[in-house]
Order: structure tokens, then sequence, then C-alpha cells
């Protein structure tokens, strides 16, 4: 076995031996703690000694034995423990999976979505303080610190490991959803110097909700979050140039979609609209698919992306999705109709001075041949992003409406 | 999110405070540290020595020149950082007000999102 598959061994174990542990012994702080000091001794062992014949239950043991180590002080009581306990462990690590409940505990709503996408990569993802850390561009002890913060208020909460009951399991899971979009949005938007490990954090977004959509096929919202990641996902080589310049959807080279994934999400799609449910991930994966469903960006069906776009506004009104709504719009019924929709969100305080607002505009402009206005339009979203290669295509924009010459044509 | 919280300071003011105040000051910014260690915000934090030690570079055809700084012909000037990671710019305006520097006259604190970033944080 690899190195590579002992790291994905790894993380898909690493869940499984925590909820054992959990379930055994309690207290999800120090059971975290031992599994992920288990899981650390793996990679050690692992590529130089093998592979072990059952390595949930070496997982299981160790870790048994660094939580037994954490909790018993008398050392003759440890010893004694730790034989049992690794005994136990090797005949006693159950076949069900708690990965949903793991989920739901690490997206508790008393954490910060910062904590919480730190501590779903770490419990229920698997990976170590130090890949999270790189993968969010912080040190190691920031992360650390803040991990552990987060298992505090956990254990403060006074929670209990089973899946929520009552009135709010579709809220919470809404929470884990909105958390694995997160994690897949912070790869997707990778920034130059990090490109990397930034898309690592896109595939380890598919990993999870893949891990959720199993546990949960029947939930339309669910199926409709896979189908988006991978439709989006299907469109990462062609995103950017060889130069980390953005490329616009309209001049993708289409031929460079993945097309198992675009037919896998378009499947995804389809079985989620025929739920019961309409929700946000299906319409906006609905969206998505429609983009992929058009060989040439000038074949795209506009008007059902319009239609799909007016129906998620509805149902989850957001002035994001009315600016998208406005894109869909120009193109049925051109830039002026776009822009008076736009015009309706400058009263919203969210979206004051907002770069994609501006940068909408710019584009609305262009395309009515107001190229002075599209200019300036440009020039202030460049200056609002935050993001650099966001800002340097806004810069491009800016001088290709302000010197039109061959290059523009 | 990358915030940097910079602290501009004016030496003059900081020079009339009582040894009271400036021990204050201290304290202030060591359980606004610690505080924010804990809570896994803080990437890392810097103080710059006396803007009258700062020396200017210059390069005019190829050939460096230096002279006594600071660059910058005013009263303030940046006396140091905070880097910190947070949830959103709201956060990084509450941490910013339990800067004890934001409750003195004379003194500026201000808030930016980080854009790009490259160094060891990377690695």
């Amino acid at each position: 076995m690899t190195a590579p598959d002992i790291e994905d061994l790894l993380r898909e174990l690493a869940p499984q031996v925590l909820g054992a542990l959990v379930r055994r012994h309690g207290g999800f702080e120090d059971c975290e703690d031992a599994v992920q000091e288990a899981v650390l001794a793996a990679t050690v062992q692992w590529p130089a000694e093998g592979v072990p014949d059952n390595p949930r239950g070496w997982l299981a043991t160790v870790a048994s034995r660094r939580l037994i180590d954490r909790v018993r002080s008398d050392r003759a009581r440890r010893e004694r423990e730790a034989a049992t306990a690794a005994e136990a462990a090797h005949t006693e690590v159950p076949d069900t999976d708690d990965t949903l409940v793991l989920l739901f505990l690490c997206c508790h709503p008393t954490l910060t979505a910062a904590s919480r996408t730190a501590l779903t990569l770490r419990a229920v993802g698997g990976l170590t303080t130090a890949e999270i850390a790189r993968a969010f561009l912080v040190p190691e002890a920031t992360m650390a610190a803040r991990i552990s913060r987060a298992k505090q208020r956990i254990k403060a909460a006074g929670s209990l490991f089973t899946l929520p009951d009552g009135a709010d399991p579709a809220e919470r899971l809404h929470v884990v959803l909105h958390v694995l979009y997160l994690i897949f949005n912070e790869g997707y938007t990778a920034s130059s110097g990090s490109r990397l490990h930034r898309a690592d954090l896109a595939h380890e977004a598919i990993r999870l909700t893949r891990m959720v959509h199993t546990q949960l096929p029947e939930d339309s919202e669910v199926t409709g979050l896979l189908a988006l990641m991978l439709l989006t996902h299907a469109r990462r080589d062609a995103r950017t140039t060889a130069s980390g310049d953005l490329v616009p959807l309209a001049e993708q080279d289409r031929t460079t979609w993945d097309p198992a994934l675009i037919d896998e999400g378009t499947e995804l799609v389809k079985a989620a609209l025929a739920g019961p449910a309409l929700g946000p991930y299906q319409l906006q994966a609905a969206i998505a698919a429609t983009h992929a469903d058009a060989p040439t960006a000038a074949e795209t069906n506009w008007p059902q992306v319009h239609a799909l776009y007016l129906i998620l506004e509805r149902i989850a009104p957001n002035p994001m999705v009315t600016l998208n709504r406005a894109i869909a719009l120009a193109e049925t019924e051109g830039p002026h109709a776009g822009l008076a929709l736009l015009s309706t969100l400058d009263s919203d305080e969210r979206m004051a001075g907002h770069h994609r607002l501006l940068a909408v505009r710019g584009h609305l402009l262009e395309k009515t041949g107001d190229l002075a206005g599209a200019h300036e339009h440009y020039r202030r979203a460049a200056k609002a992003t935050a993001g650099i290669a966001e800002q340097r295509y806004l810069e491009s924009r800016a001088s290709r409406v302000r010197r039109p010459g061959p290059e523009a044509s | 999110m990358q915030f940097l919280i910079s602290l501009h300071i004016n030496p003059a003011v900081l020079d009339a405070l009582t040894d009271e105040e400036k021990a204050a000051i201290g304290e202030g910014h060591g359980r606004f540290i610690q505080a924010i260690k804990q809570s896994g915000e803080l990437i890392t934090t810097q103080a710059l020595v006396d803007p009258s030690q700062a020396a200017v570079v210059t390069v005019r055809n190829g050939q460096p020149a230096v002279t006594d700084g600071p660059f910058l012909e005013a009263k303030e000037h940046l006396g140091g950082f905070y880097l910190v990671d947070c949830e959103d710019k709201d956060r990084a305006i509450e941490l910013a007000a339990q800067i004890p520097d934001a409750a003195i006259d004379g003194l500026g604190v201000e808030v930016r999102q980080v854009m790009f970033a490259d160094g060891h944080l990377e690695a």
C-alpha cells in the first residue's frame, strides 16, 4: 500500500474509530485527541512496517491506550486497563457508522463557522492539525488553539453523543451542509501561492459530502449539495490560466470540463429534483447542470437559468441570488432589463459597495455600449475585492473597455 | 479571513502619558494577546522600534541612498500590528476595540483585510 493509500485509509477509519471510542468511553474531547495521536502513530509506523491485518482494530487499540494514558494517573491501574481496553477494542469496534453523529457534534450550534470547519476536518475528515492549518494559511499553534477551544465549548454545552432529536434535526443538518459547502468554497476560491493545499479542501469536502449522501440517500438537499460540488469541481481546470488568471464561465474551454464529474453530477440533480422538496442546493446544482449541458456559452439555455434563479430567489431570498438572476435576465431580455433589476439592490446595505454588484453592473454597462461607465465600475470593483486573482481580472476588464483595440474585439 | 490590525502611534502622545497609564496599556496588550491566542485567532503580532530609528532607502539611477527616517512627514507612525484570522470583519472590529490604544485620543487602530499572503505559513 502506498503512502497516499494509507492516508486515504486512515481518513476513512478515523471517524469510525472515534465514534466507537466515544460510545465506549464517553468524553468527545479526550477521545478525539487520542484518535489523532493514534492516526499520527499510524502515519509513521504503517509505511515502514506495513499496514496491520485489522487496521481499524489497530487504531482503536492504540487510541484506547492513549485515552487511558490520559485519564488515569495510577501506573499499575493504567497498564491493567490498557491491556483490557486493547483486548476489548479488537473485538468491540462495532460496524455502526457514527460519521453523521460526529458531523452533527462538530457542527454544533454554539461554535463559530471557522471552528466548525476546523473541527469537522479533524474529527470527521481525519486531517491532522498541521494539514488543516496549512489549508487555511494559519500557524499550527493558531489552529490547535481553535480546535481545542471548540472542543471545550462542546463539552461545556453538555452535548450527548447522539443524533439531534426533537424539533431541530433539519436545522442541524442544514448547518452541517453549510459547513461542507464552506470547506468546498475555501478550496474552490484558491488564491495564489496556496492553490495546491486549498484544492485538497475541495476534494475533502466532496469526500465528506459523499459520506453524508451514503447515509442519507433520500435527502434531496444532501444530493443537491453533492451534485453542486461535482458540477463545480468539473470546471476546475478551465477556471484559471496556467499563470493563475481567472477565466469567466463564458470564455472557458469547455473541452477541459471533466465529463465524468458532469455525468455524475447531472444524474444526482435529476434524482434530487424528483424528490418531494425543493431546496437551495438542488436549485444551484440544477443551474450548474444547465451550464454544463451547453456545448458552447452561446448555446446556454438562459431562460431555464433565469427561471431557476427566480425559484431560488423565492425560496431563499438573498441579494446574491438577485444579482445572478440579473445576469441571466440580461441574456434573455437584454442588458437594460438586467440593469433595472440591479438597481433594486442599491438600497440593500449588504450590497452597498460590494465588488460583485459593481462588477456585474460594469459587465452589463459594457453590453449596452457605455464603455466609460463600464470602466468606472470595473475599477471600483477591483478596489473593493479582497481576492487578488479577482482583482487582476477586474483590472484587465477595466483596461479592455478603456482601450478598445484589436485584442478586445 | 485574515485581517491586519495596525496600530498607529504618536510618540508625543505616548510621551505625555503617566507611568501608570503606560503600564495599563502594556497590561491591556498582554491580556489581549492571551485572549486571542486561546481563541485561536492570533497569527502573529509585532511591535516596532521608535520611528526615529527608521532608515529610508531610495534607489535612483541604480544607486542606493539611505537617509534618516521616518518616511512619512506625519505625527503618527506605524508602531506595530496584530495579524489575526477570524470569522469576519465584524469580529475583527470587535477585536480591535479591545486594544487599549483604541481608547486613547491621538492613537489610531486600523483594520484591513489581507489580500495576499506568502511565506513560512504556507510551508
